[in-house]
């Protein structure tokens, strides 16, 4: 079981908190083609290595935040704003 | 008689001057406190305590530790039955029941035993080859009755269990000389530290306590996981009997220690035939022989400290019989020491009685008369924890065993399961089975060489297993079984991997080694749920006027995570009659229903107008103060997740009514869609389902009620019309009361502080008694929205329906939010003209109740099926059934005969309009 750090509550136990999935997928305007549309709502990457992904502090603040983690080792490279860019970190 | 108890002083960890009785196997085994149950099965001389997985064979107790194979036992009676539990971890307590799990009708006969006979027709794999013809679901029954250890509880566990969360600077787990040492460094240079230390006993307890480590014994660490994270299971007795720990640590140091190998050789399965560090750990921690005479058969020099131990603890050691060549260890006085040789035989079948060895290079034999054979092939680090952490091992030659290769970070492995022994060990060889010429001149067939006891699989599986090209160790593992079940191949696994090197031509680390899993001992599921089982997992959720339901005697239901009158039955009267009586009365007078459970949601801000629009289908923002309107939900994939009815309190503050089962999921998705995309929207959403209580009053009489009741006459119907909601006080409390129905009649929905719930429905329970007022519950309700033809969300709606299936898609055009899922209802197959629609169904014959579920089809199914049935009741205020369904093309297909299936019966069933009953909708609107 991993450990997230909420930008508001700090060092917590992974069950508290839930994985929302990939973030930063921008929705798509309504007069999208059909295809964009799919590739929003089911298509994502499953990298070996940083995923930026979107955390809710379920049993806490409630708040959704970002974190980059590595897939293969779990380790939390970056927590960072909903709303704020993805942190340029150098790739290992 | 073979084994016996050791005078005193002989058994640091028992008490003498505190015996204890238990039963085993009927049989009335006496004991010391301290004692395991397998210390005590030994002192009482009790050698054949079990029967094997496969073969049934006669088992004795093979080790002293969680790597037990062989002696596994059921303990407890009934709900408190625990099967499989190793007799070598488990400490004897007074009264404790115990049975061998795997033998019946005993341990000395049992029927099962013929497989032993058939062992040659038995081999790894045989039931894949076995029983193909004609299929293999014609033999699952008698295997699955014949495979298995043990039995499980047959009622509910009454036993309680716990569960700590800690964190610490340093865990040490193991409490030996490397993991004491460990933690007093540790503890002296300032840190905190946790010990946990799997026996009962710690030897150096005081000074790690003067040190400052908190220790505790009992406790195996089971598990490393992610970020430092340890579980460790603790045996307590008394009230709680296991506690589960989960343990954070920056620094984990892993003292465990090794388990050893076993020799291989023939009959190496036989009752008597031990571990050596087995053999020695019984003299010297219980004070107990393992037998009168003991073989040490060895190839490795801690076989010969273990017969110095024997000796001194003053048992008789008939031989050291070593499959080497050399030693430097030095044998105790006047023990014969055999060198290059090997057993080739053992005698007794229930308990050994003998063995015959030969030189390897072949010759002469000679037999040798002994009880107890202690073997000791070797040692085997428990590298398991630090596998788990995805640390990886390497093979070493000269000691013949898998230690951990490099370091994780924030993990240290020392002591023995890190190959560092503080006994010598010698040059171990990996192969260490006795020699053709040595198996020739035994002069007749030998017996089987067993390599994982608990499995049953023999030299000769793995044998097979390498011709049959199951080479892998993946491949290995599940052929032959060999490395599963409770031992996980603790004692086994480093042999099998010689054994399948050398057929081969690899090395062990050619072969490769299973990556290990949790747990590194087994753990039962009540202790991983920490005790969180039934109510204490979900408890249900009471309203604020429970009370008054029981006291109307009303048959409490689980909806949606909450205890719900399902109908209030008179005496002699069933829930469905009860529920038709009721929804005819709230029809002709009037009832009440407590409504709390309803989602409710308070919208806030200068954007929640904006923000209600892009999550509804509907449009809110062009609701007046005062007004309310319903609302469905959909995800962004277009499919209806939830419904209800919004109000708007003021312009820039919303009432939202969500269903009973969706106020969490509707909350957590306003709040995600806020945070996350519409993060410049100035709103505020908090869920209130708790702090609201409502109760719901309907039928034409609920206004007279009221009224009687001191209602404002602001509430009456002439004067607020049909959804509609008015803040109103009442008995000085304020309350939101909602004109809104969802059975067709007039309705007052009054949401009202949770508190106040009991006593208003005490108040309209009382002035209603001249109304003919009855208390009507979900089933009723159900009745009454199905005449009504409205929609329940997840009763007639599931994952692939959208608003245009379900008749509401009107105004969608004219909308200018692109609110959630709209996209998604622009799809070809959301406009795909076949699809399914709710319709109404009425069975043909006006008697047949359409069940739910029942598949619509031209054909006896399997046939391609056109839809079902989502909603069924029999209507009393018309008198006879009626039904919803999901049928494709169905709002095309009014007045139409279909053909309903339901358990190969073929039903006749219309599809007809809804609502049912009072199709203009008039009732609602009610009188003064």
């Amino acid at each position: 079981m991993m450990q997230l750090t909420c930008p508001w509550c700090g060092l917590r136990p992974e069950n508290e908190f839930s994985c929302g999935g990939t973030t930063g997928t921008a929705r798509p305007s309504l007069d999208c083609s059909d295809d964009e549309w799919a590739r929003y709502l089911f298509f994502r990457d499953n990298p070996k290595g940083d995923h930026a992904e979107r955390w809710r502090h379920t049993f806490g603040c409630g708040q959704w935040f970002n974190v980059l983690r590595d897939t293969a080792s779990h380790e939390v490279r970056a927590v960072y704003g909903i709303t704020d860019p993805r942190p340029e970190l150098t790739p290992r | 008689m073979s084994g016996y108890r050791l005078a005193a002083p002989a058994g640091a960890w028992i008490d003498r001057t505190r015996p204890l009785r238990f039963r085993f196997n009927g049989n009335e085994v006496q004991g010391f406190a301290g004692d395991t149950v397998a210390s005590a099965l030994l002192a009482n001389g009790l050698v054949h305590v079990a029967r094997s997985f496969k073969l049934h064979r006669p088992r004795g107790v093979f080790s002293c530790g969680i790597e037990e194979p062989s002696a596994l036992v059921d303990v407890g009676l009934d709900g408190a039955r625990t099967p499989d539990t190793r007799a070598t971890d488990l400490e004897a307590a007074d009264g404790m029941v115990c049975h061998p799990g795997n033998a019946w009708p005993s341990l000395r006969l049992d029927i099962a035993a013929i497989n032993a006979r058939l062992a040659a027709l038995l081999p790894a794999g045989f039931y894949y080859k076995t029983f193909m013809w004609p299929h293999w679901h014609l033999f699952e029954p008698a295997i699955r009755a014949m495979a298995g250890l043990g039995h499980a509880a047959d009622a509910p566990d009454p036993d309680r269990y716990d569960e700590v969360s800690r964190s610490t600077d340093v865990l040490v787990a193991g409490g030996g000389a490397a993991g004491t040492q460990a933690a007093l460094a540790a503890a002296r240079a300032g840190a905190k530290v946790l010990l946990l230390e799997a026996t009962p006993h710690l030897a150096q307890a005081d000074a790690l306590r003067a040190a400052g480590v908190e220790c505790h014994t009992r406790c195996t660490v089971f598990g490393l996981y992610d970020h430092g994270l340890a579980a460790a299971v603790q045996t307590v007795g008394g009230v709680v009997r296991e506690r589960l720990w989960k343990i954070r640590a920056p620094r984990i140091v892993v003292a465990i220690g090794a388990f050893e190998r076993p020799m291989l050789f023939p009959d190496n399965d036989r009752p008597g035939v031990m571990l050596a560090s087995a053999v020695e750990q019984y003299a010297v921690r219980y004070g107990v022989a393992c037998g009168q005479r003991i073989v040490v058969a060895t190839a490795c020099d801690s076989g010969y400290h273990t017969a110095r131990a024997l000796k001194a603890a003053g048992i008789e050691v008939a031989a050291i019989v070593d499959a080497r060549e050399h030693s430097r260890a030095e044998a105790p006085e006047s023990v014969a020491v055999h060198r290059a040789s090997t057993i080739v035989a053992v005698a007794g079948k229930r308990a050994v009685r003998g063995v015959t060895i030969a030189p390897q290079a072949g010759g002469a034999l000679r037999t040798i008369e002994a009880d107890c054979i202690a073997s000791a092939g070797g040692w085997t680090p428990a590298v398991h924890l630090h596998s788990m952490a995805g640390g990886r091992l390497q093979w070493v030659e000269d000691t013949s065993m898998f230690v951990p290769k490099g370091s994780l970070p924030g993990i240290e492995m020392v002591g023995a399961c890190a190959g560092q022994f503080d006994i010598p060990l010698g040059v171990v060889p990996a192969d260490h089975q006795p020699s053709a010429a040595a198996l020739a001149s035994l002069g007749h067939k030998p017996g089987k060489v067993f390599v994982d006891l608990q499995n049953d699989v023999s030299a000769s599986d793995v044998e097979l297993a390498a011709r049959e090209n199951y080479r892998s160790v993946e491949h290995l593992k599940r052929y032959t079984t060999m490395g599963m079940a409770t031992d996980q191949g603790k004692t086994s696994n480093v042999n099998a991997l010689v054994l399948m090197g050398g057929q081969t031509n690899r090395t062990p680390d050619q072969v490769g080694t299973t990556r290990f899993r949790p747990p590194f001992k087994p753990v039962t599921l009540n202790t991983l749920a920490g005790g969180r089982s039934g109510e204490r997992y979900k408890p249900l959720k009471h309203m604020p006027g429970h009370a008054w339901h029981e006291a109307r005697a009303a048959a409490m239901e689980e909806f949606g995570g909450w205890l719900r009158p399902a109908a209030y039955p008179l005496k002699g009267e069933g829930l469905i009659e009860a529920a038709e009586r009721e929804a005819l009365r709230v029809r002709t007078e009037v009832g009440l229903f407590e409504g709390s459970p309803l989602g409710k949601i308070e919208v806030i801000g200068p954007d929640a107008a904006d923000f209600l629009d892009l999550m509804y289908v509907g449009t809110m923002s062009t609701l007046a103060v005062g007004g309310a309107r319903y609302g469905l939900l959909i995800n962004e994939n277009g499919v209806i997740f939830d419904d209800g009815i919004v109000s708007r309190l003021g312009p820039e503050h919303f009432f939202v009514n969500t269903t009973s089962g969706g106020a969490e999921r509707v909350a957590l998705a306003f709040e995600e869609w806020l945070q996350c995309e519409y993060v410049k929207r100035r709103v505020l959403v908090a869920p209130v389902t708790s702090a609201w209580g409502n109760v719901t009053v309907s039928g034409p009489r609920a206004w007279q009620l009221l009224q009687a009741a001191g209602f404002d006459a602001a509430l009456a119907p002439s004067a607020m019309k049909h959804m509609t909601l008015r803040e109103a006080a009442y008995g000085g409390v304020g309350m939101r009361v909602l004109r809104a129905s969802f059975g067709g009649e007039l309705g007052y929905e009054i949401n009202l502080p949770a508190l106040h719930t009991q006593a208003l429905l005490e108040r309209l329970w009382a002035t209603g008694r001249d109304f003919g007022v009855v208390p009507y519950g979900i089933e009723a309700l159900m009745i009454m929205r199905t005449e009504k033809g409205f929609l329940h969300v997840g009763g007639d709606t599931d994952g692939t329906t959208l608003p245009g299936d379900v008749g509401m898609d009107r105004g969608i055009a004219r909308k200018a939010a692109n609110f959630v899922g709209r996209r998604s209802l622009l799809r070809p197959a959301a406009k795909d003209p076949h699809r399914m629609q709710l319709v109404g169904l009425l069975p043909r014959d006006r008697r047949t109740r359409l069940p739910v579920g029942a598949h619509a089809a031209a054909s006896k199914p399997p046939a391609a099926i056109d839809g079902f049935v989502t909603s069924s009741c029999y209507s009393p205020v018309l008198g006879h059934p009626v039904a919803l369904g999901m049928l494709a093309r169905g709002q095309s297909r009014i007045g139409e005969t279909i053909t309903v299936w339901h358990l190969g019966v073929g039903i006749e069933a219309e599809v007809a309009k809804t609502p049912f009953y009072d199709p203009s909708g008039a009732r609602v609107n009610g009188s003064d």
